[in-house]
């Protein structure tokens, strides 16, 4: 299996070129929230901060027309333009496919959330029946994929997931299953997110799950670090073509990289706080090891799930360090590099898994590591070289992605480099 | 309000919610087969024509405005007041 097309929409970069020239860079996408939605509540916001995607319209620079604004989340307009961005990418022409072996699923932690409190308001000030009819089909978590299969007559297998902030690793395990069945030739994959909204911004500070650090929004994801009070909530889109290594070279594709493994796995101890020694982070990282017969002495770089929360961090250097011993060791000059792009482009929830792909993706093809930014003093026994500050050149044979959902679903995928 | 002031307010309306062309849209154009709306962007069509001309259009009433013409001619006879 192999990914031959890629498509970000995120607050470092419209599209995959500029999104990773900014993860390499080292760049901030975290700001001051501005959003008439949160305008219009006279509150003082515990949390003022986010990383929204600034600076795209969805009629300006997604592409979408008036009548699309009133038919689609933003969750969805940013997923449908990711996906534009990695079929054009992939170069397929799917009218040239076999419709029923091409798919797509997505993965949205909270789906259309933005429409839910916009229609919640028409509801209580003027009532039931000026509620817009378009409102559940904008605001189902399946809408995006969906959207995608209409779009470009996709009839094999399509799917939602929704397992918060794992959703798009799940998206990733559930396309690759298809592929290796049989079933699928081609798979569209990817996550999408746009809950910055207020009841999502009041809900997640008053679980204290959010940074504070609203006069430094460009510090304020700092994952690993002593410093860390909470993740950014972040909005984007990352999504991806994936196909048959046969399939690809049928059809001359250009192969970005190959798909290894998948392992996913369940706390089963609390809803939202990971198991603390990270039991469920431990299983999903050595079952995807085993799915794609992968040595850990070849893991080169995990990009962290790493939200910069105090427990979250602690619990996956714990079970990053069982796993793999001294071969993640700092201390024991192991050579394994961890980083958290989220540090750049803060949560964004379901999402997240696939924004991160593309860190993995070209970690493997060009050698370059993005690094954790803001990780001035890395916490006491994170004995893990974890990229602080500057990206790092240096040849990687495989990169893993975590993925960790509250609920307790941990997710794992492995990609490798690709050579004819 | 006059029937063209009507019909130029329909139209408006028409072209903001399906992002048609003003130049495309006339009293003949259907909303289904040129607009290309679907049943739910019709039932969103009739709730902005009732904000805009301050009337109520019944589900009945709505299963018979196919044309924007239908729908200026409703207004008309409906005395609907410029909202």
């Amino acid at each position: 299996m192999v990914i031959t097309g890629i498509g970000t929409v995120t607050n470092i970069g419209p599209d995959a070129a500029s999104t990773w020239e900014s993860m390499r860079e080292g760049r901030s996408g975290i700001s001051q929230i501005e959003s008439a939605e949160f305008d219009r509540y006279e509150y003082t916001w515990r949390v003022t901060i986010a990383g929204q995607v600034k600076g795209w319209d969805p009629c300006e620079q997604g592409g979408f027309d008036r009548r699309d604004v009133r038919r689609f989340d933003r969750c969805t307009m940013l997923g449908l333009s990711a996906a534009a961005q990695a079929v054009e990418d992939s170069g397929i022409d799917f009218s040239k496919e076999i419709p029923d072996r091409c798919g797509v699923i997505v993965g949205s932690g909270i789906g259309g959330i933005g429409t839910i409190e916009e229609m919640l308001k028409v509801l209580i000030e003027r009532g039931p029946d000026r509620i817009s009819p378009h409102t559940v089909p904008r605001l189902m978590v399946n809408a995006t994929a969906g959207n995608v299969s209409i779009r470009y007559g996709l009839r094999g297998p399509s799917s939602a997931h929704a397992t918060a902030c794992a959703s798009s690793g799940h998206a990733f395990g559930d396309a690759m299953n298809y592929l290796r069945k049989g079933e699928a030739d081609v798979m569209v994959v990817g996550g999408c997110e746009a809950a910055v909204t207020p009841l999502c911004i009041g809900a997640f500070s008053t679980m204290r799950a959010l940074s504070a650090r609203n006069d430094e929004p460009e510090r304020a994801s700092r994952p690993f670090d002593k410093g860390r009070d909470g993740f950014v909530l972040a909005e984007g889109a990352g999504f991806f073509v994936i196909e048959t290594l046969e399939h690809a070279k049928a059809r001359g594709a250009k192969i970005y990289g190959e798909l290894m493994g998948y392992g996913n796995s369940s706390d089963a101890a609390h809803i939202t706080a990971p198991d603390e020694q990270g039991r469920g982070a431990i299983s999903s990282m050595n079952k995807a090891m085993a799915d794609g017969g992968v040595n850990l002495a070849d893991i080169d770089y995990i990009n962290a799930h790493g939200t910069s929360t105090a427990i979250g961090d602690e619990a996956e250097v714990a079970a990053v360090l069982s796993v793999f011993g001294d071969h993640a060791r700092k201390s024991a000059d192991g050579k394994l590099l961890m980083s958290s792009t989220k540090s750049m482009h803060g949560h964004a929830l379901g999402a997240s898994g696939a924004v991160e792909m593309l860190a993995c993706i070209n970690a493997v093809r060009m050698g370059v590591i993005p690094p954790t930014i803001n990780l001035d003093d890395p916490d006491d026994g994170f004995d893990i070289d974890l990229v602080a500050h500057e990206a790092r050149e240096r040849p990687v044979r495989y990169a893993m992605n975590n993925t960790f959902g509250f609920g307790g679903h941990n997710v794992t995928l492995i990609v490798g480099r690709y050579t004819d | 309000m006059t029937e063209s002031e009507i019909e130029a307010k329909v139209i408006d309306i028409v072209c903001k919610q399906m992002g048609a062309d003003g130049a495309e849209v006339s009293r003949n154009t259907r909303f289904d087969e040129d607009l290309k709306a679907d049943s739910l962007d019709q039932v969103e069509l009739m709730m902005d024509f009732e904000d805009a001309f301050n009337t109520s259009i019944s589900d009945e009433d709505a299963e018979q405005i196919k044309t924007v013409g239908n729908a200026v001619e409703f207004i008309s006879k409906n005395n609907g007041s410029s909202g």
